[in-house]
């Protein structure tokens, strides 16, 4: 089925606005009628996905498609890739630099609270070409 | 407890214009990592903080959270406060640090809201 389908560009060299496109999405969702509880997990993971895009790639894309049942985001960059997924998603796992730390980022926390506020993740990535991360939360419970 | 009663208890200066204090406020999160600050949803409205820059307006926002107090008497930029205003955010400063800040809201009953 179709749904609505929002497009963000996520530059890469401005720390002071990651964040502006799930900003975006946040307004959009509400304007949408879509539940609070639903937006805020939407919300706190695609800003956690940005964050990592600028962090430690170099920005990338976000799309956003909404229909009746669910919300799937797709963060796409181009950045160095991630090695070892696995490593990258255990809580406290951050290879974030001290000028990163000092700016309140690189816990280690984002991708497990990426994995903990939606209904289903995938990160796929390659050293060298990009991480894609695709995330989905539904907007009513599965049975 | 309401963002006015914060205000009084930490004794704070207001940094952002037209804003509501009537607000009510149920618990509260201390931190300096705004992952850590993402990762307990519970109906968290106050957050404390010894950061300046604009993400912790966004992550503010993102949790839905309704004041931001800055302690030992750090003040933000006009960029970062007017990104507050926008988000209907208040923002204050008071000059007490991280640990007694949060101290002396928790002696006047605010709560961490997830705590073990
Ligand atoms: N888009 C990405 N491109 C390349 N590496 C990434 C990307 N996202 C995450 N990583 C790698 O995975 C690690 C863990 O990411 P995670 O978001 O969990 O923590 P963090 O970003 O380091 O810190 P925090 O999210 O708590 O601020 C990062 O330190 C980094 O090495
Ligand atoms: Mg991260």
């Amino acid at each position: 089925m179709s749904g609505i389908h929002l497009h963000y560009d996520v530059p890469g060299d401005d720390f002071t606005r990651a964040g502006e496109a799930s900003g975006s999405v946040k307004k959009a969702l509400r304007q949408l009628g879509i539940p609070a509880e639903v937006i805020r997990k939407v919300a706190i993971a695609m800003y956690e996905g940005e964050i990592n895009m600028v962090i430690h790639a170099y920005g990338g894309t976000v799309d956003v498609e909404v229909t009746g049942e669910d919300i799937t985001m797709v963060l796409k960059d181009t950045g160095p890739g991630i090695e070892d997924i696995d490593r990258a998603m255990t809580a406290g796992y951050s290879t974030a630099p001290d000028n990163v730390r000092s700016l309140g980022f690189g816990a280690g926390m984002g991708l497990p609270n990426m994995k903990k506020y939606t209904d289903e993740m995938t990160v796929e990535s390659e050293v060298g070409v990009g991480t894609t991360v695709t995330m989905k939360v539904y907007i009513t419970p599965k049975a | 407890m309401t963002v006015q009663d914060i205000k009084e208890i930490l004794e704070c200066e207001v940094i952002t214009k037209d804003t509501d204090l009537s607000r009510e406020v149920h618990t509260a999160c201390g931190s300096d990592m705004m992952s850590d600050v993402l990762a307990f949803v519970k109906d968290q409205s106050v957050l404390l903080t010894g950061l300046i820059n604009p993400q912790v307006v966004r992550t503010a926002d993102m949790m839905d959270m309704v004041c931001i107090v800055f302690v030992r008497g750090k003040e933000p930029n006009e960029d970062v406060v007017e990104l507050a205003e926008e988000r209907g955010i208040v923002m204050m400063k008071t000059r007490y640090r991280m640990f007694t800040a949060c101290g002396l809201l928790y002696d006047n009953g605010l709560r961490g809201g997830c705590e073990r």
